[in-house]
């Protein structure tokens, strides 16, 4: 069972580069960009060795504190392991970003990497204990990333980022008493075996009475300020304007999958009946989060809190999916109709996940590269023409923008295809409202084009420098793996489609 | 001689997609101070494209559909990388080489970002033949949307009047109607039971004709958008006015036939139970096919009366692009042979006829005179200073009123032949378009260049002073090579037809095999 501790050695990478980082200070980016290679690199390792059958592998587990039922239990399937990979690329382009940070540099790529080893260790954690930690581990980092380095509106961002996602964890962690205190045991694992054979609702009625609904609907609340989902994102727009964009890229390209990923490895297989049994009001969030993301993103005048919306947009469809697929159980017998459905959806939310991390990672890259070219620049309308002194940034940008609309041949569009190809047997109504949200995404994404590349160009953006040789060999490959998921999606989904047979497997509702 | 081509190399047609692309990125990476090696490179990348189609078009003459490419993409889905071609796309896709050509040629004095404007017109190229070409529903998506992009940034950052509002409602219309379409294909392709996206399957699969019924429509609409179906037309006339000349030429020419492709390809073959009798009847309207067909027709009469009315040449040949393109709609709701026939024979003699008009309009004309007012034109007499123009809008002028011996005729004849054994009453609200359409033309002609306003002795001096610049070759060979197409289709018609004619009745016959 524990063979290498590949996944152990991947979490402590970061923190050992966290503190050398702390000591080197002004060649902390040095240690930060070799310690996120070398993570890159492992989590490569880790996706290369996932069991085939699509189960949990490179599983580790030692005893903790038994008495507590907690245990050290890692392991990845394609889900986590999809993940990890993501947030290392993530983490990697967003040190690569933030190449002008003056003040306490040692400092800011400490913070930045017990981020990533955060990331690497709730995507990896199968106890709930251990999962916890990790997961409140990000929050800690992020908090400091914003106060410290944030803009002039700084302080009350980071107090409501902190704020909403403490009581989001908060909830979760009562939650989650209550399922110690009644079946004993933290481990996903197990509980995901007892709730698929309806004994977790069982002893948990038995001990408590009836909260399941409760505990359900706390759970889903705690993933939701994460994600976030509608009405539950104040904290977002404000939050991911006012970080230093290169911590705007891990807060949206990383940490917002970190709710999407507790949907699907707590909250679905734990609770999937009593979300089923709330599956409308659910699909209407849903909904709402896509629609209102993007009507939101095209009122907005900076560019950050456009991509900010647009983010909260693009993680509505991963919502939509999985509560979607949260079809109530018909009884007897399997609708092979259905059951492919689902399939497609899952596989969809999961590619979306991905996608929309580095998608919208690059996009507050450029961002933050048109910031540092216009002394800090950031609205539209501040902008103008920048196709004449910079053609190659306009060109690369504007895949990225065409990514996010989802253009078929860049990454987005399949994995909204097979979302929407899941939901609309599934839900066909929320499939069509968020397949005509699709258009005001695109009108939004048009107009910063627009704007920002067409037109007389700016007094203050006379001499804007192109992108230098640097940022283009930093940006190639981000643009070529667009390229590349939208061109074969295979490439990811032969992998994940074993997971979601096997997750799907273990899921009731 | 010309069985002499080895029927197989039909599959050599999907090559100009890849051609294309290539052809882009290329020009993508080509430096920008080079704009004569730009142009080379896109004439060079777009005849082979030609060569490529018309090679084509020989090998297939005789065969039914052939698979070019079929290999899977994403096997979950069943989605295949599948690339096929019949009569109907054939034809196509020839029309596709011919108005790329001459796009190239017209667009020679293109001098702001040469090398770009001509990489995204080979994206545009490369799709087109793309949509031309795919017989799985997912992968023709693809094509279609991919098509849009690089319309944007022609028409915003080279047009003209009013080009970003242009540019933006044509996309956003574009948009609109990919998003219906999407919302179909979804519906279909669950409905069939998911198993695949090709479209022969789907249209083997037996769809619930209660099914058909709704979703028909939306299709259908979907996809008639991009051909300028009233009511949904008004993206046409500013987009082709802000467009540059050669992106007009294409989005007349090729892209409004995307739209009406779709709706054969797709709409009808997929989904032909949707335009089965309702049941009942409401003013005379029982079914989706009469709806379409009032509406195709509203688009003939509307499209040639605004036609008339107009005070920017442009905009003359922008309406009568709307009410050419009813024609291609109500034929192909006839769902006759002949009908649809011509509908195909209209998609290619329209790209070819619009094509030239726009040429003439937006570059030979309008590039010397700087004014495209019809009143402004009319004092500069250009029927003596610019006599190729005059004589070229003469040429497409006639084409364009349907005269016998030009492309036009054969297939609006036959368009109004089909729709004769459906409905006489279309027929003859049809004819109403094509008397103003005589109308609009000999306005156009008149003002633009034979106006009877006498020039006085001190015009006539300016004149003498002012030379327009001299025809260029390429100019020369463009007219020439559109004017002779439209003219050998009209005299020799049967070397098309017998190329559609299998096709639509084996689509007609059952599916789109």
């Amino acid at each position: 069972m524990n063979g290498f501790p590949l996944l152990t050695l991947l979490t402590a990478l970061p923190l050992v580069g966290a503190s050398i980082a702390l000591v080197t200070g002004k060649h902390a980016r040095a240690v930060a960009l070799v310690t996120t290679f070398a993570s890159l690199a492992l989590a490569l390792v880790v996706w290369m060795q996932l069991p085939a059958n699509g189960s949990i592998g490179l599983v580790e587990q030692h005893a903790w504190a038994p008495s507590l039922g907690i245990e050290y239990h890692l392991g990845v399937d394609a889900l986590g392991a999809l993940m990890l990979v993501l947030a290392a690329i993530v983490t990697l382009m967003s040190v690569d970003a933030a190449n002008r940070v003056h003040h306490q540099p040692g400092l800011y790529f400490a913070l930045v990497l017990m981020l990533e080893a955060g990331l690497f260790g709730s995507f990896t954690a199968l106890n709930f204990f251990h999962w916890f930690l990790f997961w409140e581990l990000c929050l800690i980092p992020a908090f400091f990333l914003i106060l410290l380095w944030g803009g002039t509106r700084r302080g009350p961002a980071a107090t409501q980022f902190f704020i909403y996602t403490m009581s989001g964890s908060l909830v979760l962690l009562v939650a989650f008493l209550a399922i110690f205190l009644s079946t004993g045991s933290m481990d996903f694992p197990h509980l995901t075996l007892l709730a698929s054979t309806g004994e977790l609702e069982e002893i948990v009625t038995a001990h408590l009475g009836h909260v399941m609904p409760w505990l359900a609907i706390g759970v889903l609340a705690g993933f939701a300020v994460k994600v976030p989902m509608f009405p539950f994102h104040t904290w977002l727009p404000a939050a991911y304007a006012e970080a230093p964009s290169p911590v705007t890229m891990l807060l949206t390209g990383a940490m917002s999958k970190m709710g999407v990923y507790g949907l699907l490895r707590i909250a679905l297989p734990l609770f999937g009946h009593q979300i089923a049994q709330i599956r409308t009001p659910l699909l209407v969030l849903a909904v709402a989060t896509v629609v209102m993301g993007a009507w939101a993103a095209a009122a907005q005048k900076d560019l950050k809190r456009v991509f900010a919306y647009l983010s909260v947009n693009h993680l509505g469809y991963c919502l939509l999916g999985i509560f979607a697929l949260a079809v109530p159980a018909p009884g007897a017998g399997i609708d092979p109709a259905l059951q492919a459905s689902q399939y497609a959806a899952l596989s969809g939310v999961i590619l979306q996940m991905f996608n929309h991390g580095i998608t919208a990672a690059a996009l507050f890259w450029f961002v933050a590269m048109m910031q540092q070219r216009t002394g800090g620049h950031r609205g539209i309308d501040q902008f103008g023409g920048l196709r004449k002194p910079a053609p190659v940034l306009a060109g690369l940008m504007g895949i990225a923008l065409f990514s996010s609309l989802g253009m078929p041949g860049l990454n987005n569009f399949p994995g909204e295809l097979f979302i929407f190809r899941g939901v609309f047997p599934l839900a066909w109504v929320a499939a069509t409202v968020s397949i005509l949200g699709l258009l005001v995404t695109s009108v939004v994404i048009l107009t910063v084009i627009q704007k920002v590349f067409t037109g007389p160009l700016p007094e203050h953006c006379v001499g804007f420098p192109d992108l230098h040789h640097g940022e283009r060999m930093a940006l190639a490959p981000v643009i070529g793996l667009m390229l590349l998921v939208g061109l074969l999606p295979q490439l990811i989904l032969g992998s994940v489609n074993p997971t979601v047979i096997n997750l799907l497997a273990h899921w009731s509702f | 001689m010309l069985s002499l081509l080895h029927p197989n190399s039909v599959s050599l047609l999907a090559y100009t997609i890849y051609l294309s692309f290539a052809g882009a990125l290329l020009l993508a990476l080509v430096p920008g101070r080079t704009p004569t090696l730009a142009r080379w490179l896109a004439l060079v990348f777009s005849v082979a494209g030609l060569a490529l189609a018309v090679q084509g078009f020989i090998a297939g003459m005789g065969q039914g559909l052939v698979t070019l490419v079929d290999v899977p993409w994403v096997p979950s889905m069943g989605i295949h990388f599948l690339l096929a071609a019949d009569g109907i796309s054939r034809v196509l896709v020839l029309l596709t080489g011919l108005a790329a050509v001459a796009g190239v040629l017209f667009s020679w004095n293109i001098d702001l970002r040469t090398n770009e404007f001509f990489a995204f017109y080979l994206v545009l190229i490369g799709a087109v033949y793309g949509v031309f070409l795919s017989f799985d529903l997912f992968l023709l998506f693809v094509f279609y949307e991919i098509a849009i992009v690089p319309k944007y940034f022609l028409i915003a950052i080279w047009g003209s009047t009013r080009r970003e509002y242009g540019a933006m409602k044509l996309v956003i219309y574009s948009f609109a109607g990919s998003a219906l379409v999407l919302i179909g294909l979804l519906a279909a392709y669950t409905t069939a039971g998911s198993h695949s996206t090709g479209l022969i399957e789907l249209a083997h699969a037996g769809l619930p004709a209660s099914f058909q019924m709704w979703c028909f429509p939306l299709v259908f609409t979907g996809f008639a958008i991009l051909a300028g179906m009233w009511p949904f037309h008004t993206w046409a006339p500013t987009g082709h006015v802000a467009a540059p000349t050669a992106a007009s030429m294409l989005l007349a020419g090729v892209v409004m036939k995307l739209g009406a492709y779709g709706c054969l390809r797709v709409g009808i073959a997929l989904f032909p139970h949707g335009l089965d009798p309702w049941g009942f009847s409401f003013i005379g309207i029982g079914s989706w096919r009469d709806v379409f067909a009032v509406l195709a027709i509203i688009g003939i009469v509307y499209g040639a009366l605004a036609a008339l009315a107009q005070t920017d040449f442009k905009f003359v040949i922008g309406y009568s692009s709307v009410s050419h393109m009813g024609f291609v709609l109500l034929g192909l709701v006839t769902l006759n042979q002949i009908g649809v026939t011509g509908a195909v024979l209209q998609m290619f003699s329209h790209g070819i006829i619009a094509g030239l008009l726009f040429a003439i309009v937006g570059r030979i004309v309008y590039d010397r005179t700087h004014t495209r007012q019809l009143a402004e034109l009319e004092t500069m007499h250009l029927s003596r200073r610019l006599p190729f123009a005059a004589w070229a809008f003469v040429v497409a002028g006639i084409a364009s009123i349907g005269m016998p011996g030009f492309s036009g005729f054969v297939a609006e004849l036959q368009v109004l032949i089909g729709a004769w054994k459906v409905n006489h009453w279309w027929v003859a609200a049809a004819g109403i378009g094509i008397v103003v359409g005589v109308a609009y033309i000999w306005r156009a002609l008149q003002k633009a260049f034979f106006s009877d306003l006498l020039p006085s002795a001190h015009v006539l001096e300016q004149e003498q002073g002012h030379h327009f610049a001299a025809i260029t070759w390429p100019e020369v060979t463009g007219v020439v090579m559109l004017a002779g197409v439209s003219l050998f289709v009209g005299l020799y018609p049967k070397i098309l037809l017998d190329t559609i004619e299998p096709a639509v009745k084996t689509l007609l016959a059952g599916g789109a095999q």
